[in-house]
């Protein structure tokens, strides 16, 4: 009885139903104070985090494949939830991203200063991440919606947070149109899938055959409806303003996880495939290498630190995506280690994503907080009073950017080498996927350029503008989770061989022809080297640190103001802003970014008078693309909005007279 | 082994040489005599022993900056073959490792730059952000194009497998190659046409302006670390260009050293007959690289 008692899949279960209810306490404001509340609702997804946690890396050492079901009166028959070794690598950013997003918020978002929208924001929190445990646990496609439904509703719920503001306002709505025509595709995507399988159970993994035109229908609306979660360009237009204006904690869950779980879903869909066509893994690839040069490119332009971030998880859900591609056209050139490779390096790189991102997002909470803008521009020399904050954001940041010894470098590698393996492969497919590699590359460039540019102007240099010095050091509820991230970090950059093994399990689970063929991880790639390697450079630092510290030392050291090229009294208003830095960058690529500049015409004479420049990069897709084409639709389509009356009774009625004919059209 | 401490010796000890002959060679172009060969020795010499000032604006970071570009430059120098003999170091994959060091080493001293507050500092860190982006991608076709050539995934399989016999069977794609990893090696070393490491007008460039405040210790470890990216990059640029090897291992190590001296030669030749780009032409010629190197790729892989 015990041991059924903490089995893996009881405890992922009772992990995600803690997390659903971990809001209940502050509904009840006469028993409870609000910060009291929040403490006992903290500790209670503090709780589910460990419980899920443990479960899930219970499951990936066993292989346990389980399936319960739920007989429920509702119609589609009952609702079953099962946990495989793809669920519980899923349930890994799923149980740990939130839970130390929970424990932030206790600092971030005290119920004592925040006292109008805490009840909400808790409450929802928890009902997010115990509906994004259901979406991956879902072994039916209506349960899956139920649960899909709960997430994207608690997060339009969470990302509208401080609905008073009128910002705020618009991008929840944006969030909510978009996300509920993602919603639509599923609700194409399921009985597509019933018409192949004839049952709303997931069928078996490789068990349909793709060659067929619905299997294309299938492939196309699940690349349509999760591809719009995961973000992916040019479905990615909710995503810059929703993670945003989202607070920071709840911007770490959703770029952290919710854009996973798109992924999750695209991921599950292809494993019931088999002999899948050519152009859906160059369909996918090609997917990921727009999104990720283009994602990276506009991520460049920003000034607004929150959105900023938000552009790099489109480029970073390219690279995903750039790994899923390798693997199905390896699955097509029958490469068993392109497969390998590219979905265990997709996978990981789902994993670390989560990981960094969440920890950079808590950081920009913390600088936010310190700071009370989220203006690059306006920053600047925050290291100074929040060195811990800093040094934590720096690791995320050349994380980020796939930089030995972290965790990106590991999951980027993966994917090089799955490109250079199909270089060797005969035949177009593989010359696709090897021109993805120089793609990778300039990806990386680019986000160097980003990531530097970020962490040179918020931490170093000293401040922009008297208003928004930063004042205090975020507190140890703050500092704790990130220093956690932080920690996993390093230990995955220097230490992959653990989690390498866990992935090895999943990959096969996506990928069940890859069972025979007996490839081991560990002789692909190169797990022990990139320790070795890892280490031998921070020992190398460390060694090169001490020597410099004793050569200080010994020679006589004076401190000064920078040099100014002869120029006696610098300001801080000199100093390269975020939009210089930015600026060759942005001319580089402003056939995709369309800038708009105000630059000074004024400027004349010995002694002009004030002027200003400004310059901006837009959400060129939404504002170029999307928004002509639904005004067109708009204007267009005036007849039919005469249907549209706002009254509920009306509403309700085209319910029944729908069901009616739909009744009636059955007979015949 | 034995192989092993030479490779670390000649990385330790040989990259300021390479400097050193570049300024002999322009020398002799201008007609003068010029400093001493051994004089980049000196000079980090007579650094070292110096006192540094700090800015006052500056932080941690400021001090990781030089410490963390030798510290990956030299990880990286045991990543690659010298001449015939294999790298110290050799794994699948160990190419990527050896871009991305560069890139770290990169990271950290453009934020270092960003840290002074300084203007100028800040324009060379987003020159060189924006210029090492554009070399990127040309590193990589390469690396496809000796991938596909040799069969193997680690530098050392890549790059002793150029010999003779595969210049004459793929000597278009490699010429394009060497074309487009010359001006890589070019702009990341910060020479003339991308950059001159000679002059002291802020304004126009890129890594010296980048390390303006930095002085003393610091400030040697800086130019060292510069000297051995050259060093290292060009290791990788001769198995390109001049892949003799003579089968005897004493003989190939001299056989290394000239051609190194070699391509110190031709840089200074290069510095000398060129004058420095605009600015806005840097780009066009970096995406020039690109392209010539694409096309070495789509020429092995067709």
């Amino acid at each position: 009885m015990a041991q059924e008692l903490f089995s893996p899949s009881t405890l992922i279960f009772s992990a995600a139903l803690l997390a659903a209810v971990s809001g209940v306490p502050l509904l009840f404001p006469r028993l409870l104070s609000a910060a009291r509340a929040q403490l006992l609702s903290v500790a209670a997804m503090l709780a589910a985090s460990c419980a899920g946690l443990a479960g899930a890396i219970a499951t990936l050492i066993s292989r346990e494949v389980s399936l319960f079901e739920l007989a429920w009166g509702v119609p589609f028959g009952p609702a079953r939830f099962g946990v495989d070794p793809l669920t519980a690598w899923f349930l890994l950013p799923i149980f740990l991203i939130p839970g130390c997003a929970a424990l932030y918020a206790r600092s971030y978002w005290h119920a004592d200063h925040y006292p109008a929208n805490v009840r909400k924001m808790t409450l929802f929190f928890g009902l997010m991440t115990a509906s994004m445990g259901g979406v991956v646990l879902a072994r039916d496609g209506i349960s899956f919606l139920y649960c899909w439904e709960i997430m994207a509703l608690s997060a339009y719920f969470l990302v509208s947070t401080e609905d008073e503001k009128p910002e705020v306002n618009e991008a929840g709505t944006l969030y909510m149109m978009t996300t509920h025509t993602g919603t639509l595709g599923l609700f194409a995507l399921f009985p597509l899938l019933h018409l192949l399988t004839g049952s709303w159970l997931f069928p078996a993994p490789a068990s349909l055959n793709a060659s067929s035109g619905l299997s294309a229908a299938v492939f196309l609306t699940a690349l349509f409806a999760f591809g719009l979660k995961a973000g992916i360009m040019p479905l990615h237009i909710w995503l810059p303003s929703a993670h945003a204006n989202a607070p920071s904690h709840v911007s770490a869950a959703m770029s952290g996880v919710i854009l996973k779980v798109g992924v999750y879903g695209l991921i599950r869909t292809l494993s019931f495939f088999h002999g899948i066509p050519l152009w859906w893994g160059c369909v996918v690839l090609a997917l990921g290498v727009v999104s990720g040069v283009v994602g990276v490119a506009f991520a460049i332009g920003q000034h607004d630190l929150k959105r900023l971030l938000a552009y790099h998880s489109i480029e970073n859900i390219g690279i995903i995506f750039m790994g899923v591609g390798v693997a199905l056209i390896g699955q097509i050139v029958g490469s068993a280690t392109m497969m390998v490779l590219g979905m265990s390096g997709a996978l990981l790189h789902v994993l670390n994503h989560a990981i960094f991102k969440a920890l950079l997002f808590l950081g920009a909470g913390s600088v936010i907080h310190a700071t009370g803008t989220r203006e690059i521009d306006l920053m600047g020399g925050v290291a100074r009073r929040l060195p811990y904050t800093s040094l934590l954001f720096g690791v995320g940041a050349v994380a980020i950017c796939g930089l030995p010894p972290l965790n990106g470098f590991v999951s980027e590698l993966f994917i090089y080498l799955g490109f250079f393996r199909a270089v060797q492969a005969e035949g177009g497919a593989a010359a696709a996927a090897t021109l993805a590699a120089p793609a990778l590359a300039l990806i990386g460039g680019l986000a160097v350029a980003c990531f530097v540019k970020v962490f040179g102007i918020v931490f170093l240099g000293a401040p922009r503008s008297e208003a928004h010095v930063a004042r205090h050091e975020s507190g140890w509820q703050m500092l704790l989770p990130m220093l956690l991230l932080g920690g996993l970090c390093v230990a995955i950059g220097l230490a992959p061989g653990v989690v390498a093994g866990l992935l090895e399990q999943t990959s096969l689970t996506v990928l069940p022809k890859l069972a025979g063929t007996g490839l081991p991880m560990r002789e692909l790639v190169p797990l022990t080297m990139i320790s070795i390697a890892g280490g031998l450079l921070l020992v190398m630092i460390a060694l090169l640190t001490l020597w410099y510290r004793r050569r200080l030392a010994g020679a006589p050291c004076s401190e000064t103001v920078t040099w100014g090229c002869g120029y006696q009294r610098p300001a801080v208003r000199m100093q390269y802003s975020a939009s210089s830095f930015a600026e060759m960058l942005v001319s580089l690529f402003a056939f995709v970014l369309k800038p708009h500049s105000h630059r000074p015409d004024n400027i004349a004479g010995l002694f002009p008078g004030r002027s200003r420049f400004t310059s901006h990069v837009p959400e060129a897709v939404l504002e170029l693309l999307y928004i002509p084409a639904l005004l067109r639709l708009y204007h267009r389509s005036s007849g039919i909005r005469k249907l549209q009356s706002g009254i509920l009774q009306q509403y309700v009625l085209y319910t029944l007279v729908t069901l009616i004919v739909l009744l009636c059209a059955s007979y015949f | 082994m034995t192989n092993s401490i030479i490779h670390i010796f000649l990385a330790l000890v040989m990259p300021p040489l390479l400097l050193g002959v570049i300024g002999k060679t322009k020398a002799l172009f201008a007609g003068r005599v010029g400093a001493p060969f051994l004089q980049p020795y000196y000079d980090i010499l007579r650094l070292l022993h110096k006192g540094t000032v700090f800015s006052t604006t500056t932080s941690w970071v400021f001090r990781a900056g030089p410490i963390v570009a030798l510290a990956t430059t030299a990880v990286a120098a045991l990543l690659i073959p010298f001449g015939a003999h294999p790298a110290p170091i050799s794994f699948t994959g160990d190419m990527i490792l050896y871009a991305y060091l560069f890139a770290l080493g990169r990271f950290f001293t453009m934020a270092a730059a960003l840290d002074t507050g300084s203007s100028f500092e800040g324009m060379g860190s987003a020159r060189e952000a924006t210029y090492s982006c554009l070399a990127e991608p040309t590193l990589f076709f390469a690396l496809i194009t000796l991938s596909r050539l040799s069969g193997s995934y680690t530098l050392s399989g890549m790059l002793v497998n150029i010999n003779f016999s595969v210049w004459m069977h793929t000597s278009a794609a490699l010429l394009l190659l060497v074309g487009g990893m010359f001006i890589v090696l070019l702009a990341e070393n910060c020479r003339i046409p991308f950059d001159d490491p000679n002059t002291h007008l802020e304004l126009t460039m890129i890594h010296e302006v980048m390390v303006l405040d930095h002085s003393g210790p610091a400030f040697a470890i800086i130019q060292y670390a510069a000297a051995l990216k050259l060093f290292v990059l060009g290791a990788f640029f001769v198995h390109l260009a001049l892949p003799y090897s003579t089968g005897n291992a004493l003989l190939d190590w001299g056989l290394f050293i000239i051609s190194m001296l070699e391509l110190a030669v031709v840089i200074g030749v290069v510095e000398s007959v060129m004058a420095r780009l605009r600015l806005i032409r840097v780009p066009q010629l970096l995406v020039a690289a690109t392209i010539l190197a694409a096309f070495s790729t789509l020429l092995v892989i067709r």
